[in-house]
């Protein structure tokens, strides 16, 4: 499977619950999305599992639906950076990284943000680059909702570009003269321990993915199932030579889920019972919604699905995420199939169509399926979303950590000090320097 | 009376305020936990964290700073009782960002956040964000009253209330106490609501350090404390002037807390504090001035400078070390026993300065 090749050690990530449906808050155990307690918890216990990294995504609209303010999920988050540099008081090895939108964001501001937080983390920054061009986030920024959508990637490419510069000017002069960014001065920041924050990107389209290819040292990415995954990161990671770039200066890290019990039965057992808190009845109706793009309430979530057709004309009534799925008109179709084949209801539905788990089972099982899934080249690891605020990643650190330690998959202690050397990249990403946005001819 | 004791703050800044000071690393986290404890030792109110949004001036003590919130959150883990207060700039700055990181700097502290508006108006800073064009001082400060407004109403916009975690109907808030600001300031305008949930203490503590009436006119419209620079004996004279701005700007509710600052050389004797300055002095090669009053003498000299403060109706002091480390020792250790001040009651910012904590604006009826 690994053509006798090394073992390739399992990157471990730990991604703080965020504002979807993942995130079980009407668990009796579950904790504040708020205090900083709650991110000191998942911080700490990521740390003692030798995680390489923390994860916090940004919030910058509250998300809506039918134009009301999406109340189902968990609402309201902190600010990325503050909670990251107050983690590095409460750490002393993992990484640190957080979502800053590139086109709501000044670059100057979070290239000084990223390089403060290096130096107060002794070199754990990482940057998660997304872009965005709604006009709804637009609504809470000076600059408003003004990049044509299909100008997002060539903004962040400049905007990493940029700061590439100004971590490069080691506290001295730098100018940036470019379409979207055009800046210049003195920027007033010395060398930061890794220069370069690591560079995280979780775009799926082709430009985002090459956009990755030109500059990431590594992808936040959505594919978790083993065949979706290998093809994903055999494409992303064959676009590296492209950029003059090695195989290995691109990390592949999906996220994804996992379910453990004392027995293959319990954790199925448990797997189902998280994914029904998961899809309370309200929200199967809400995420029916977000396919039929129309008002469904009077519904019975425990009942059969509607049988009149998606709304393919209206504007979406979802606002502040992606939209889900490209052919409503199919996918009702084939949803309605599904649920009559099988006589489930409305939410019983939605819980098989919006997915289970990626690892289900002992922690034995787990800590096999773990590393098949990075021996394989599916991914050089994975970043876990656990779904309980903040204890869901203790029984894995406990329990399915030690028996990755045992087979030498995950460190045993950190022999490295910074972000960059726990995930085996080069010292500093040059490729980000001139290349992000445009590939080599 | 009780519940206005005299506040004690300081400023931390590079090595001390005189630009002769030996200089340290300001990147160092280590340096700043160390400054942060040891005002927390000696029950300091409060220590605000200099910043500028492009590069240091000129008349600055040193050439680099990291950015002040995160040095705030660096230490608010490591501290209890201290307020934190960075320099946070209004004019190249998102105002939905300001009020998210300081929300979050007052929920990671649990309740000691406030922070400190800066204008800017070189042009070196407006290169740094592209073709802007740098404000006139008028413009900024106007726009200062605006960012400061919205960020407030921000902090309003979730009632304290309105996670409501129902399992029953499957809500985890209640919409109806998330409020839209919808607020147009002409050159900015914000939707809202905040993405953070509302600040443990409402309304955490703005600060605004004036110089002149514009200045005046901003704290007295949209601060809690507003820091002063008189010279020795013109604590009384400035008091007046800002008792008069607040007249002209009609505020009402709490008046400004007046803090005098004050920069401080420390040592056994009078004269041996004055040689540690003209050192400093020798070491830049020129007599240093500063906007402030300097002070230089014991520890003594010092605490009876610092009870007359309240006669001239000050609320309290911001004390400058002229050289950081020696001097807030100095500071802690010795000046501030000699005040026997009551320790404070372990609370918020706002509590300490005697401030309720407000209901949110928006809040239908006020419990």
């Amino acid at each position: 499977m690994n053509d006798g090749r090394p073992r390739k050690q399992v990157i471990l990530a730990a991604h703080f619950p965020g504002v979807n449906n993942t995130t079980v808050w009407a668990d009796p155990a579950a904790g504040s999305q708020i205090d900083f307690d709650s991110f000191e918890h998942l911080a700490r216990a990521a740390e003692r599992g030798c995680f390489d990294f923390f994860f916090l995504a940004e919030g910058l609209r509250l998300r809506e639906q039918g134009g009301h303010i999406y109340d189902l999920d968990v609402v309201g988050r902190p600010d990325t950076m503050t909670v990251l540099a107050a983690l590095a008081a409460v750490t002393t090895h993992l990484g640190l990284a957080g979502t800053l939108n590139a086109t709501f964001h000044e670059p100057y501001e979070l290239a000084r943000q990223l390089a403060t937080l290096d130096h107060l983390s002794g070199g754990r920054a990482a940057w998660n680059v997304v872009t965005s061009s709604d006009a709804f986030t637009g609504e809470n920024f000076r600059r408003g909702g003004y990049l044509d959508h299909a100008d997002r990637y060539e903004r962040a490419g400049e905007v990493i570009r940029a700061a590439v510069r100004m971590w490069d000017a080691d506290g001295g002069e730098f100018e940036h003269p470019g379409r979207h960014v055009d800046i210049r001065g003195r920027f007033a920041v010395p060398r930061s321990p890794q220069r370069h924050p690591v560079i995280l990107q979780a775009g799926d389209s082709e430009p985002g993915r090459e956009l990755a290819a030109a500059s990431a040292d590594a992808i936040f990415s959505r594919h978790s199932r083993p065949d979706a995954a290998r093809a994903f990161f055999a494409d992303v990671k064959g676009r590296l030579a492209r950029y003059g770039r090695e195989h290995d200066e691109l990390k592949i890290i999906p996220a994804t889920t996992f379910a453990l019990g004392e027995t293959a039965e319990e954790a199925t057992e448990r797997a189902r019972h998280i994914r029904r808190q998961q899809v309370s009845p309200q929200t199967a109706i809400l995420l029916l919604e977000q396919v039929w793009n129309r008002d469904l309430s009077a519904y019975d979530p425990d009942g059969p699905l509607p049988d009149i057709e998606p709304d393919v004309t209206s504007p979406s009534i979802i606002q502040g995420r992606a939209r889900m799925y490209s052919d409503p008109i199919a996918t009702a179709a084939d949803w309605r199939r599904r649920a009559e084949a099988r006589n489930l209801s409305i939410r019983d539905l939605v819980i098989e169509v919006t997915g289970r788990q990626t690892f289900i089972g002992t922690p034995t099982q787990v800590a096999d399926a773990v590393d098949d899934f990075v021996q394989s080249d599916a991914a050089d690891g994975v970043i876990l979303i656990p779904h309980l605020t903040p204890t869901g990643i203790d029984d894995f650190v406990d329990q399915v950590v030690p028996l990755l330690q045992e087979r030498g998959a995950v460190r045993s202690e950190y022999q490295t000090r910074t972000l960059r050397e726990h995930l085996g990249l080069p010292p500093t990403n040059p490729a980000a320097r001139d290349t992000a946005g445009s590939a080599r001819a | 009376m009780p519940g206005s004791p005299l506040l004690l703050a300081v400023a931390l800044d590079g090595g001390g305020h005189h630009p002769g000071a030996e200089a340290t690393d300001p990147f160092d986290a280590g340096y700043w936990s160390r400054l942060a404890t040891l005002a927390e030792r000696g029950g300091i109110d409060l220590v605000t964290i200099e910043d500028t949004f492009g590069p240091p001036r000129r008349r600055d003590p040193v050439t680099a700073r990291p950015d002040a919130a995160l040095v705030a959150a660096r230490v608010a883990p490591l501290t209890r009782n201290v307020g934190l207060l960075p320099v946070i700039t209004t004019t190249h700055t998102e105002p939905f960002h300001v009020a998210s990181i300081t929300a979050t700097l007052d929920h990671v502290s649990r309740g000691r956040a406030g922070w400190q508006p800066r204008v800017s108006v070189r042009p070196e800073e407006a290169d740094l964000v592209g073709a802007r064009r740098a404000p006139s001082a008028d413009e900024a400060f106007a726009e200062a009253g605006e960012v400061v407004d919205v960020v407030r109403r921000l902090w309003d916009s979730w009632e304290d209330d309105a996670i409501v975690k129902d399992v029953a109907t499957g809500r985890y808030v209640d919409r109806d106490k998330l409020h839209y600001v919808d607020f147009d300031a002409g050159s900015f305008t914000v939707k809202g609501p905040s993405i953070v949930p509302r600040p443990p203490q409402g309304q955490p503590v703005v600060a605004v350090l004036a110089h002149v009436p514009l200045a005046d006119e901003l704290a007295a419209r949209a601060g809690d404390i507003v820091f002063v620079t008189p010279a020795a004996g013109g604590e009384a004279a400035r008091l007046a002037e800002i008792r008069a701005a607040e007249q002209r700007v009609g505020r009402d509710g709490e008046p400004l807390r007046v803090v005098a600052d004050l920069v401080v050389f420390l040592a056994g004797t009078a004269s041996a504090a004055a040689a540690r300055r003209d050192q400093l002095d020798e070491r830049l090669g020129r007599e240093w001035r500063t906007d402030a009053d300097v002070f230089s003498g014991t520890a003594a000299e010092l605490a009876d400078r610092l009870v007359a403060g309240p006669e001239a109706g000050l609320d309290g002091w911001r004390l400058r070390p002229g050289e950081m480390v020696p001097d807030l020792a100095a500071i802690v250790d010795d000046a501030v026993p000699a005040l026997r001040r009551e320790p404070a009651e372990p609370g918020t910012l706002r509590s300490r300065l005697g401030l309720p904590r407000p209901a949110s604006r928006y809040a239908r009826s006020a419990p």
